[in-house]
């Protein structure tokens, strides 16, 4: 009696033989290719029937070929055994029906090869899978790493983005990459203008580019903070060395001037008070914007604090504080207003010319603080 | 009684409702009128709300100025609500608007207004011009 005992592998069936003793001459393999349920135990009694009525092999049943049982290893040498001792049998006993067993094994053969090609085909579906995770799980870690380190190249220092993922911030993230790539062309093509001496005419096109262009990041900054004000709020799309600098959202316009003032030389006694006149208000606007914000950090550790201890009040208290971030907003807003009017009031006071010297030098400052945080991020660093 | 005034409003329909929309516009006007007389009373007046901290900057940003301002915090007037509703009609917009300011009895704005007015420089002549400022 020969036992079989099989488990279901995706389409194929692994079948297990284990031989107790060799009463029989003949031996049934079956493949239940296309079965989903599989039941060992009826099997046997089925090819129990098919035993006694005289080894009459059903034609039907398609039978496994060697090679089938090779996709389990561990099994291969007991196949092998099996079907080798069963068909070296087939040939001493089964002269006469020499047709008939010439078609079974013809029939054995092509059931074979069709087992062999199918497992083949399974085989490369596996493996192209396979391939395509392997890809969607590096664009994956791609794009998870360019969400966090936009514009500044591999950052570790950088904080993991926590939370549900908001399509306002990604889609702020987006552009902001190809605001940069933008910026950077613009910088090149003044810098390529200034060398090549063009003409006012033409200049002044260029600068009013570049100021449109730095109000398009406004506007997306005023969008992606009703998104996310605190993502806005702590610069999360800068890199490092900008961040630093950060203050409400983005660069702070007195300190600006400060740096620019020495590129933008030589001046008029007239341009030289206004540009200190406008640095003077800067910084006094700066500093009411700072108290507004200091007021608003008091104001919402209160309301969170508040909450913990008066129970029955912990929901109207997060209400408020809910409030508060809304003034978040309207304070980001402010300051980039802040950013803009003194952009504009120094193309007021400048020539073109000065203008675009200006809007050059603030550029490739930029440019070089982005090119600093790269360069920190990438420095090697001392075995531990 | 009851029939009578009953009676009034299903005959004069009309009426009724330009009554009341008469005195709902004297209501607007006194409000009107009660602002006029209170930014005409000082050089620089801001409209704001005690809780509000945008308000709050825009306080600093006088008083690191050196300016003196009078201070109307409408959360803690009795008419605040409806004074907002009369700025809010001023500035020509829906959402609130707190903080507003005056100087010299004329309107100015919002923060952002201010801010653009000291940042061109036109902030601090008209300051002198309202005797808010002296040099």
């Amino acid at each position: 009696m020969v036992c079989y005992r099989g488990v279901l592998k995706g389409d194929l069936l692994d079948v297990r033989i284990s031989s107790s003793g060799m009463n029989s001459p003949s031996a049934q393999f079956v493949s239940s290719r296309r079965m989903s349920v599989y039941d060992p135990i009826h099997q046997i009694n089925m090819w129990g029937e098919g035993f006694k009525s005289n080894g009459n092999l059903s034609a039907s049943l398609p039978l496994i070929d060697e090679a089938d049982l090779k996709f389990d290893s561990s099994q291969s040498e007991d196949a092998s055994h099996g079907i080798l001792g069963t068909s070296h049998k087939y040939d001493q006993e089964a002269n006469r029906p020499i047709d008939k067993i010439q078609r079974r094994l013809a029939q054995n053969r092509e059931a074979a090869r069709k087992s062999r090609l199918r497992k083949k085909a399974y085989v490369q579906q596996l493996e192209s899978s396979r391939l395509k995770l392997m890809q969607l799980e590096q664009e994956l870690e791609r794009t998870r790493q360019q969400g966090m380190y936009m514009g500044g190249g591999l950052d570790s220092n950088n904080m993991c983005f926590a939370g549900p993922v908001n399509s306002g911030i990604t889609a702020f993230e987006m552009e902001y990459g190809h605001w940069v790539d933008e910026q950077n062309r613009q910088i090149s093509e003044m810098r390529n203008a200034l060398n090549a001496h063009i003409g006012d005419i033409e200049l002044r096109i260029l600068v009013e580019g570049m100021m449109n262009h730095y109000a398009e990041i406004y506007r997306m900054k005023s969008a992606a903070a009703k998104a996310d004000v605190f993502y806005v709020m702590s610069g999360m799309w800068k890199t490092t060395a900008e961040r630093f600098f950060l203050w409400i959202g983005g660069f702070r316009p007195s300190e600006l001037l400060k740096i620019l003032g020495p590129m933008i030389e030589p001046l008029t006694e007239q341009q030289r008070l206004d540009i200190d006149n406008l640095g003077q208000s800067c910084q006094q606007a700066e500093d009411a914007l700072s108290q507004g914000m200091d007021k608003l950090r008091q104001t919402l550790a209160d309301s969170v604090a508040a909450g913990q201890f008066i129970e029955g009040t912990y929901i109207p208290q997060m209400a408020s504080a809910m409030e508060k971030l809304d003034a978040l907003v309207s304070f980001v807003n402010q300051a980039d207003h802040l950013r803009q009017e003194t952009l504009q009031q120094m193309s007021r006071i400048l020539t073109i010319r000065q203008s675009a010297r200006c809007l050059l030098a603030l550029g490739e400052y930029f440019q070089r603080l982005r090119a600093l945080s790269s360069l920190w991020s990438n420095r090697p660093r001392e075995p531990a | 009684m009851n029939q009578e005034s009953v009676m009034h409003y299903q005959v004069d329909p009309w009426n009724y409702y330009m009554m009341r929309v008469r005195r709902r516009r004297m209501e607007e006007e006194d409000e009107m009128e009660r602002v006029m007389r209170i930014v005409s009373e000082s050089a620089v007046v801001i409209f704001s709300s005690s809780s509000c901290c945008m308000c709050h900057a825009m306080k600093s940003l006088f008083c690191g100025m050196g300016v003196n301002t009078m201070v109307h915090e409408l959360d803690q007037d009795s008419k605040g609500k409806q004074m907002e509703k009369t700025l809010m009609r001023l500035l020509a917009t829906n959402s609130t608007t707190l903080p507003v300011v005056f100087i010299g009895g004329k309107l100015v704005g919002s923060m952002d207004t201010l801010l653009a007015f000291h940042v061109n420089g036109s902030l601090v002549p008209l300051l002198k011009q309202a005797g808010a400022l002296w040099l």
